[in-house]
């Protein structure tokens, strides 16, 4: 099974990759976008003895800084898998 | 009395040699060099320092992977036994991620990598690590990081203040630090961390002595005069 852990800076906290990305897409000449937070997302292939709380546990020990980052974990059944 | 000291190594740590030179300097004794797999540290260690450099190639996170490494585990329970734990720039982020130091060193607030000699101030001249200066007293360090801009919330940062828990502060603009910490120990006072590089200025062909100071201090401290 597949599984992604999403890992996004927490609100409030200074991005300044996000910036700069945000001022570059400024520089393509597309305007309207309002913000850019930079993240990471991680692809894990685990088989189904790995329950939630050893992903929760990865999580917050190692995958995500909890001082500045929040994360979001998502099981995706292989019907979930979108193109 | 010798000073029994220990430099850990962690793959892409490169400012191993440069700790430890300097402490065999300082003190006379060449410090045990210890490998980031090794289980156990030597025993009746005086001094630990966790060196600059890029361990494990700043994957996931700078420091991430090498706070997780087996001989932190032992690095950790030292500290926590009270011997003196000095990290500097990849060591301070060391120290963060294996929470033996609150909060979380950042990419620069200018996104560029700063290399370069700085002045700060010293906050707490009260330290074990920091004696050896006097109270605001400024110094210049080199620094040379890319995650260099501390982070704690405003709670943690209070306490850190009230508690005199910041050791030095820039006193220039250099990475966006919040409230310009540079270095900060732990509540017990045996740990510092600090992203200025002090191993790179401890004598005249460095251009300045500024780093000494530190070192001088922390073995004078550990085993008399």
């Amino acid at each position: 099974m597949k599984v992604r852990v999403y890992v996004s800076l927490k609100n409030g906290v200074l991005d300044p990759q996000g910036r700069a990305i945000h001022h570059a897409i400024e520089g393509l000449g597309i305007h309207g976008v309002k913000d850019v937070r930079a993240g990471k997302m991680l692809e894990l292939e685990v088989d189904d003895t790995v329950s939630d709380a050893a992903l929760e546990e990865m999580a917050n020990k190692l995958l995500a800084n909890m001082v500045i980052e929040n994360y979001r974990i998502e099981r995706l059944d292989s019907s979930e898998i979108r193109a | 009395m010798s000073f029994r000291s220990a430099v850990i190594t962690f793959p892409g740590s490169n400012c191993d040699r440069d700790m430890a030179d300097a402490l065999e300097k300082v003190s006379g004794n060449a410090p045990f060099r210890v490998w980031h797999g090794d289980a156990e540290l030597p025993s009746g260690l005086d001094f630990i320092a966790l060196p600059g450099g890029f361990s494990y190639g700043d994957y996931l996170r700078s420091g991430a992977m090498a706070a997780r490494s087996p001989i932190m585990q032992a690095v950790i329970a030292a500290a926590n036994a009270g011997v003196p734990v000095l990290g500097v720039c990849n060591g301070f982020q060391v120290l963060t991620e294996s929470g033996l130091l609150p909060g979380a060193l950042m990419r620069n607030a200018g996104i560029r990598f700063v290399c370069r000699e700085v002045a700060l101030t010293v906050a707490n001249s009260q330290s074990l690590f920091t004696g050896g200066y006097s109270q605001g007293q400024r110094i210049v360090i080199p620094v040379a990081h890319h995650d260099g801009n501390y982070f704690a919330d405003d709670a943690t940062l209070d306490r850190l203040e009230g508690g005199g828990r910041v050791a030095f502060r820039y006193a220039e603009q250099v990475n966006g630090s919040a409230r310009d910490i540079a270095g900060i120990l732990n509540e017990a006072g045996n740990v510092l961390g600090m992203m200025p590089h002090p191993e790179r200025m401890i004598e005249a062909a460095h251009g300045g002595m500024d780093g000494r100071a530190l070192f001088e201090r922390v073995v004078k401290g550990l085993v008399g005069a």
